[in-house]
């Protein structure tokens, strides 16, 4: 009986839905706002719904054509979002533009109906990272740097800190890592660099979710590391900074991946996290016409979505907006090939694939100086972009380093190898078909 | 009027001993299969097959394992979804070792190692009982989870730790589409509910019941308590163990251990509790509603509010409502939904006479 | 072997265990007289916890806002005794653990829907960084003030139930339903006081827990580490919950750093759990809990 009703309300609710949108491009927002991540998956929502809603106000859409969104809550369940996929994959006129997960988990679970529903994917600094080799991987998108790009570009500091990469050799390096799937990830390129470079490596993995980290941080310090890396997600990372300081590591040498780097890491750490350096995949700093732009047509408007202070001022608000400028960027470059309609995923796969964000384009767009240059191909589905290393002052994110550029010999290879690995496993032929 | 058993006579011991004694309840029976092997495939999109009807059966198969553990033999486990999580990896790597062997069988051999872990975690149950074993049961769940995430040997390797179900093939079809992944979770799940409702009717099933009223008078009738234990610790581990595999394989493709945290056995506790302890039908009804709900809860509140209150208050309000819902369940019909189905079966045999 | 770090890790766990302690107490209380074990305990520690903190940064001075939260809990231990506890009076175990499993939804939702889910810093005025150095060694003076905070309330509790007239009918309580009601006892009342009474301990545990960790969502997670504790000590000992929170916190501890190594480390989710299944097949009621008498 309960399900009848049920069944019924949710066709009746498909059908009125699915009239109100059509005539634009449809982006899904599968957000978590709750759940133990929604604390970081809240903002970064919002900066995506506030940049659409910005493009909408002030440009009055893509080539014309008005954008449309829907928010679906995973709360960082897989489940979850498998079920937000199927709900949202053909809403809209021409179904659904491309999905962004923010979760690698979340990512692993339709990698494999992509190809069959004609929907891309960006998984900007995060998600399947041998998928950066676009001819096994047509529809996943890692853009920007994926996780052992990151890697690399994290040693590239350390050894700027130091003074040259030669300075390396002989230094300890502790990887303290979430202990999960996500960090593990990058202890073979971790290795593969200490042997490259003459550096000792220890892991030290912390139990989700990383409430209590003490006996971790004890045997960190019994190691004596020169630096320690901090690999962690979520409640972990503001643990880790904080036991850091209590086994009397200096905050400056710890070095964090680009998902410890926000202010709910270093606030909730209070003075413990002042001259922590993290690494992310944009400048610190909110002094960018985008954000004035935020301000202005949304904001002043009434129609923001969170709140004020956050436009520009937070990390994850910001890389929030770095997803809307993805997504409206790609489809963008679809209208260019395809016309002044609303986009489909199969023609905004072909514009990220040909995303060429060059310097001229950034500052037409108001973000240069906000991300790197970079460009897409076929092959290479990252981009390969530099990264940027900020340090907090205790009040914000300060640059810590210019643009360092990850080392893709290193990276390359192993990219190729476990595509290929992939390739063969489920009978795929590799190409570029553009 | 129309349920009455007047004018059926039972005239031979097998007749008797059917599982479906009563002729409506066979019509009820082949009705509700035929709906379901025929009506749904013909009208359902593939968003109810793949995000609702799917995973509804899987779950439904783990919440019948559990059913089997805590409703009918009485041991509280909260370890369910470590038992998922061992069928899942030891179905991924048989195949994975063995590629030639088919997907089904790597399936069974998923559910016999759950059954094996199953019935070691269930060695403390013959010392302690009731909310104690429950703890024994999370020291599994953890531990499991951490074994899991720890030793790349059983992800084969894999640099992200996540394992990805190779694809499967039943005599030369590929089953890669909704519809036929349908078919398959629907047929494991009804040939298991059907054992699972023969198996309760026997000897083995009254011997877990009594261990379930009172165990130290079962002892006393002379009834073996280790193996009625182990033996209900194993077969509710392989059923939970079948549903992991067909988690892992069907409902998601890929599978990393945090799939099954501490809140997937929560979940299926859930299921089993407001289902209705101790019935094969309950495990349906309560996976059905935990399924329904949240995805209902999230369209009703974007139908009301259209779009007006955020994702982040309405799934707040999710956990209130499904937190209300359990207690007003709890203390309305503690013993869950199936009992309001037989409740209202009884009912149905007096209609329209009131009594 | 490195004696200093020794001490340091063993002190530091066992400081580790009085935290836990502090959430098990507020089982223990509610186990103590209504027999329910309240799963929503972690849940009051995050509802008191940000009250607490969102009063505070209303502007509200300290003690006003300790008494506001203590208001808050008393209501909302009457709402849960008049609600969920009352219509279940007779049922099984298993009904009221699940009741309150619900309940722990319920309150969860509702605390992140009135005061949001934002992570929220709570200050003290306690330094977090210092640390008494005796030796080598770092002993963390914030885990020591916890510690205090903890041994003093349960140095208060403990007294209020041996030498009060309410301490003593929650014993009567705990003891026999039935018995209580005969002679006299107001069930209901008493529970209201007990509830009240854990819902006072969430308040401490959760501004201690808070004060360390931010107050967040994250923060009712840590019942799960409180359900190891009640077993080592007994589900109905209020010295046992700092026993056993002291031989969790401590053996958590030393087993991640020294036998954490062997075996790939991050052991402590599941290592209090096999300790506590460990003293479950040795002595099942806890080192300090009543024996379990079962009639048949």
């Amino acid at each position: 009986m309960f399900r009848f009703l049920s069944s019924i309300t949710s066709f009746f609710v498909f059908f009125v839905v699915s009239i109100a949108i059509a005539g634009e491009h449809f982006v899904p927002i599968t957000s978590y706002r709750t759940g133990p991540y929604g604390v970081s998956g809240a903002p970064a929502a919002n900066g995506y719904v506030d940049y659409l809603k910005m493009i909408n106000a002030r440009d009055g859409g893509v080539a014309g054509v008005k954008l449309a969104w829907e928010e679906c809550e995973t709360a960082y369940k897989p489940d979850r979002f498998v079920e937000c996929y199927e709900r949202l994959k053909n809403k809209g006129e021409a179904g659904a533009t491309v999905f962004q997960p923010l979760g690698t988990g979340l990512t692993y679970s339709v990698i494999d109906r992509l190809a069959a529903d004609k929907i891309p994917l960006i998984t900007m600094g995060y998600g399947r990272t041998d998928a950066s080799d676009g001819s096994v991987f047509p529809w996943v998108f890692p853009l920007m740097a994926n996780y052992w790009s990151i890697s690399t570009a994290k040693i590239k500091f350390i050894g700027e800190q130091e003074g040259g990469m030669d300075n390396l050799k002989g230094l300890k390096i502790a990887n303290v890592y979430h202990d999960s799937a996500y960090g593990k990830e990058t202890l073979p390129v971790l290795l593969k660099q200490a042997e490259k470079y003459g550096f000792e490596l220890k892991g030290f993995p912390v139990a989700h979710p990383g409430l209590d980290q003490k006996a971790t941080w004890l045997n960190v310090r019994r190691y004596k590391p020169d630096y320690v890396i901090l690999r962690g997600w979520g409640v972990m990372n503001q643990t880790s900074i904080k036991e850091a300081a209590r086994q009397r590591i200096p905050a400056n040498k710890l070095v964090g991946v680009i998902w410890s780097c926000s202010e709910l890491d270093t606030v909730p750490a209070g003075k413990a996290a002042i001259g922590y350096n993290c690494s992310s995949l944009i400048n610190p700093g909110s002094d960018y016409k985008v954000f004035d732009d935020i301000l202005k047509y949304v904001y002043d408007a009434g129609e923001g979505t969170g709140e004020r202070e956050e436009v520009g001022n937070q990390q994850n608000y910001k890389m929030g907006v770095l997803m809307g400028i993805m997504t409206v960027e790609s489809i963008n470059k679809a209208t260019e090939k395809y016309g002044n309609k609303p986009m489909s995923g199969e023609q905004v796969r072909w514009g990220i694939e040909n995303l060429d964000l060059n310097e001229a384009r950034l500052k037409e767009m108001g973000i240069e100086g906000f991300i790197p240059a970079f460009k897409v191909s076929c092959s290479d589905h990252e981009g390969s972009a530099p990264v940027k290393f900020q340090t907090w002052n205790g009040k914000a994110f300060e640059p810590a380093s210019d643009w360092i550029s990850t080392d893709q010999s290193i990276v390359r290879p192993l990219i190729e190898a476990s595509a290929a690995g992939y390739a063969k496993e489920k009978g795929i032929t590799p190409g570029c078909n553009g | 009027m129309f349920y009455r058993e007047a004018g059926q006579f039972k005239t031979s011991y097998k007749k008797d001993q059917a599982i479906l004694p009563i002729f409506q309840d066979k019509i009820a029976m082949v009705g509700m299969l035929l709906f379901c092997f025929v009506v749904i495939p013909m009208f359902a999109t593939d968003y109810w097959l793949t995000s609702i009807l799917v995973p509804f059966l899987a779950l439904s198969l783990a919440a019948l394992g559990l059913n089997v553990l805590t409703g009918y033999a009485g041991q509280i486990s909260l370890g369910t979804a470590a038992f998922m999580a061992v069928g899942a990896f030891a179905a991924f790597n048989l195949q994975v070792r063995v590629p030639e062997i088919p997907f089904l069988v790597a399936f069974l051999w998923g559910g016999l190692c759950a059954a094996g872990v199953g019935i070691l975690f269930g060695l403390p149950s013959l010392r302690i009982k009731g909310f104690y074993l429950a703890v024994a049961t999370l020291a599994a769940q953890f531990f499991i989870e951490w074994l899991f995430t720890h030793f790349d040997w059983f992800t084969n390797y894999s640099t992200s730790g996540v394992i990805t179900a190779p694809p499967m093939t039943l005599l030369g079809m590929a089953i890669d589409n909704p519809l036929s992944k349908y078919f398959l979770v629907l047929s494991i799940v009804v040939i298991c509910a059907f054992l699972i409702r023969n198996l309760i009717r026997s000897e083995i099933g009254r011997s877990w019941m009594a261990v379930r009223d009172m165990d130290i008078a079962a002892e006393a009738i002379g009834i073996n308590l280790m193996k009625t234990k182990l033996l209900a610790f194993g077969v509710s581990s392989f059923l939970c163990g079948l549903s992991g595999a067909l988690w892992a394989y069907v409902v998601l493709g890929t599978v990393e251990p945090q799939a099954f945290d501490i809140a997937r056995s929560f979940e299926i506790l859930f299921m089993v509790v407001i289902g209705g302890l101790g019935s094969v039908s309950g495990a349906f009804l309560g996976a059905g509603f935990m399924i329904l709900l949240p995805i209902l809860l999230n369209n009703l509140g974007a139908l009301i509010t259209g779009g007006t209150i955020s994702t982040e208050t309405i799934a707040h309000i999710e956990y209130m409502v499904f937190g209300a819902l359990i207690i007003f369940f709890l203390i309305v019909e503690p013993n869950g939904l199936a009992r309001l189905w037989q409740t209202g079966k009884e009912k149905l045999r007096l209609w329209p006479f009131p009594y | 072997m490195d004696w200093w770090f020794f001490l340091e890790v063993f002190v530091g766990g066992l400081l580790s265990g009085v935290m836990y302690s502090l959430v098990a107490l507020g089982f223990v209380l509610i186990f103590k007289a209504s027999g329910v074990f309240n799963f929503a305990q972690g849940a009051m520690v995050l509802f008191a916890a940000l009250t607490f903190v969102r009063l505070l940064e209303m502007g509200i001075p300290m003690l006003a806002a300790v008494g506001i939260t203590m208001v808050i809990m008393v209501i909302l231990a009457i709402a849960i005794e008049r609600i969920v506890l009352r219509p279940l009076v007779n049922q099984d175990l298993i009904i009221l653990f699940m009741a309150t499993i619900g309940l722990n939804y319920f309150i969860e939702g509702m605390a992140q829907l009135v005061w949001d889910s934002k992570v929220h810093v709570l200050d003290l005025g306690i330094d977090e960084y210092d640390a008494f150095e005796i030796g080598e060694a770092f002993i963390n003076k914030f885990d020591v003030y916890a510690a205090l905070i903890a041994g003093g309330l349960v140095l208060v509790l403990s007294l209020f139930f041996r030498y009060t007239v309410i301490g003593r009918a929650l014993r009567a309580v705990a003891d026999d339903h039935q018995a209580a009601l005969s002679v006299g006892i107001p069930l209901r009342t008493i529970w209201i006081y007990v509830w009240s009474t854990a819902g006072l301990v969430a308040l401490v545990a959760g501004a201690v827990w808070g004060s360390k960790l931010g107050v967040q969502f994250a923060i009712s997670s840590v019942a799960l580490k409180a359900i190891p504790v009640l077993i080592i000590g007994g589900f109905t000992s209020i010295p046992g919950a700092i026993l056993g929170g002291l031989i969790v916190g401590c053996g958590e501890k030393l087993a991640e750093v020294y036998l954490g190594g062997f075996v790939g480390g991050a052991i402590e989710n599941w290592f209090p759990y096999m300790l506590a299944l460990l003293v479950l097949m040795i002595r099942p009621e806890g080192i300090f809990g009543e024996k379990i008498i079962e009639r048949v």
